[in-house]
C-alpha cells in the first residue's frame, strides 16, 4: 500500500532523512518510533507530499507520490491524516469541518457529506457535539473530530503524526482507543508515536529511526523482546522504564 | 467668544452633508478596492513564483516610496490620456486611492495570512483541497479575522487622507467645510466645525478597534 524507497531529504545542507526504505502492507499497522529529532514526523510528511523529498521514491497504493508533476491533491485525498496539533479549522464548526473537503473535493452532496460526519461522530462519541466549534472542545474531542474528519473522506491508508504528543495525560486512552479499534478493523496505518502500549497492541511493524535512518524494522514482538541496535535498546529502556 | 456665530453650520449643512458623503463614499469604496486589490498582491508575492512576487514586490515598494497627492495627480491627467477620453475628479481620485490604499493593505494582509499556522495549511492540503481552495476556505477566513482591527485602523486613515482630494477639485468634507468658511468669512467657526466631525468620526472609529480587540478570543 505504502513503499517507500531509499528516501533522502534535506534542508539546505543539513541532511534530515538518508536512505530510508520501509513499507505499509495494505491492512497493516506499522509504528515509526525515535528520539525526538530522528525524522519521523518528516518522513510521514513525505508519505502525501506536504514536505517534498529530493531523493528516492514513495508509491502510494500504485500512485508515486514523488513523481514530478503528480496529481498530490487527488492523492492527498485519499491518505488521511491526523496531526499532533489536531488542526481543526477553529473558524468552522465541527460539522464544517468535517464536509469541506466531502464537498469540495469528492463532490458530494451536503445531505451526503452530512450523513457521513454524523455516523462518524457517533461513532467516536461525539455526535452531539456537531454544532460546536472547535474551541469549544476538550483537546482528546478535539483529536477524536480530527480523525473523523480524516475518516470522512474514506481514505485508503491513514497516517498519524504524534496523535497524542499534545493531549493530557488523561485524554490519551480516549484518542488511542478510536486508534486501536480503526486498527484492528484492518485500516492500513503509519503512526509516528511514543505510545508504546499502543505499539503492543495493534502494530504489525516497529519502525525505529534515528538522526534520520532507519535503524530497525522488525515485528513489533521481536522489536521489544530483543531490539538489535545498542540505540533501539537504549531507546526503549528510557521509554519503558516509567 | 460673543462674536461667534455658530448658525454659520446649521445653514449651510446640505452642503456640508454633500461633502460628508463624498468622503465616506470615497473611503469605503477605496478601503473595498483596497483590500480586494490587496489580496491579490499579497496571494501573488507569497504565491511562491519568482515572476509574480517580484511584480508585486515591486509594485508595493514603488507605490509606497512617493507621496499619495502625487498618485492622484498621476491618475487625474494620466487616466484620460491613456483612455482618450476624461472619466472625471472623482473616479480618477477612486482609481488613485485604490491602487495607493492596496499598497499598504496588502503588507497587512500579508503579514495576516502569515499568521496563520502552517499546520492548518497542512490540514487543509491533507484533505486534498488544491491551493485556491486551501486559501480560499482555510487561510484567508483566518487571516482576515485577525486583521480587522488592524485594517478598520488603515480604513480611518484612507478616511483622513480623502481630505488630498481637493487637488483635483473634488468637494469633500475638507473642501466644502473651507468653501463656507472662506464665503461666509466664518474661518474659525467652520475649521472647529470639521476638526470636531473628523475627531468623532475617527475616534468612533478607533473606539470600535479597540472592542475588536477585546471580542477577540485569546
Amino acid at each position: 500500500m505504502i513503499e517507500i524507497e531509499n528516501l533522502s531529504k534535506w534542508y539546505g545542507d543539513f541532511q534530515v532523512l538518508t536512505d530510508c526504505t520501509t513499507q505499509v502492507a495494505s491492512g497493516e499497522v506499522v509504528v515509526v518510533c525515535g528520539p525526538s529529532g530522528s525524522g519521523k514526523s518528516t518522513l510521514i510528511k513525505c508519505v502525501n507530499g506536504l514536505e517534498p523529498a529530493q531523493k528516492g521514491r514513495i508509491t502510494v497504493d500504485g500512485l508515486e507520490v514523488t513523481a514530478r508533476g503528480a496529481d498530490l491533491t487527488k492523492l492527498r485525498a485519499g491518505i488521511g491524516m491526523v496531526f499532533q496539533h489536531f488542526e481543526l479549522y477553529p473558524h468552522m464548526t465541527v460539522r464544517e469541518n468535517l464536509c469541506l473537503a466531502q464537498q469540495k473535493v469528492l463532490g458530494r452532496s451536503r445531505d451526503e457529506a452530512v450523513a457521513k460526519a454524523e455516523a462518524l461522530l457517533h461513532r467516536v462519541g461525539l455526535a452531539q457535539h456537531i454544532d460546536k466549534h472547535p474551541g469549544a472542545l476538550s483537546g482528546g474531542q478535539q483529536q477524536r473530530v480530527a480523525i473523523s474528519r480524516a475518516l470522512a473522506m474514506d481514505p485508503v491508508a491513514m497516517l498519524f503524526d504524534e496523535p497524542t504528543s499534545a493531549l493530557d495525560p488523561e485524554m490519551i486512552n480516549e484518542v488511542l482507543d478510536v486508534m486501536v479499534e480503526l486498527g484492528l478493523e484492518g485500516m492500513t496505518m503509519m503512526v509516528v508515536t511514543h505510545e508504546m502500549g499502543f505499539a503492543r497492541k495493534v502494530a504489525n511493524r516497529v519502525v525505529f529511526m534515528d538522526e534520520g535512518a532507519i535503524i530497525e524494522d522488525r515485528p513489533t514482538e521481536d522489536f521489544f523482546n530483543n531490539p538489535n541496535s545498542d540505540r533501539a535498546k537504549d531507546f526503549l529502556s528510557r521509554i519503558l522504564d516509567h | 467668544m460673543a462674536d461667534f456665530d455658530f448658525d454659520v453650520i446649521a445653514n449651510n449643512l446640505p452642503f456640508l452633508w454633500q461633502g460628508l458623503q463624498l468622503s465616506l463614499l470615497l473611503t469605503l469604496l477605496a478601503v473595498v478596492g483596497g483590500i480586494v486589490f490587496g489580496t491579490m498582491l499579497a496571494l501573488m508575492r507569497l504565491s511562491g513564483i519568482l515572476p509574480l512576487s517580484l511584480l508585486a514586490g515591486t509594485y508595493v515598494n514603488l507605490i509606497r516610496s512617493v507621496p499619495l497627492i502625487l498618485v492622484i495627480f498621476w491618475f487625474y491627467f494620466l487616466v484620460p490620456l491613456a483612455l482618450g477620453r476624461p472619466i472625471g475628479s472623482f473616479y480618477s481620485a477612486l482609481i488613485a486611492f485604490t491602487l495607493f490604499e492596496a499598497a499598504y493593505f496588502s503588507e497587512i494582509i500579508r503579514a495576516g495570512i502569515q499568521s496563520v499556522r502552517k499546520g492548518q495549511v497542512h490540514a487543509a492540503q491533507a484533505t486534498g483541497l488544491n491551493y485556491w481552495q486551501t486559501q480560499r476556505y482555510i487561510v484567508l477566513p483566518q487571516a482576515f479575522r485577525n486583521m480587522i482591527p488592524i485594517l478598520v485602523t488603515q480604513g480611518i486613515i484612507l478616511f483622513q487622507d480623502t481630505s488630498l482630494v481637493f487637488v483635483v477639485s473634488l468637494r469633500d468634507f475638507m473642501t466644502v467645510s473651507s468653501i463656507v468658511a472662506r464665503t461666509e468669512g466664518r474661518l474659525v467657526e467652520m475649521y472647529i466645525f470639521a476638526a470636531c466631525v473628523y475627531f468623532v468620526i475617527c475616534f468612533a472609529g478607533s473606539l470600535f478597534v479597540r472592542r475588536l480587540h477585546k471580542a477577540r478570543p485569546a
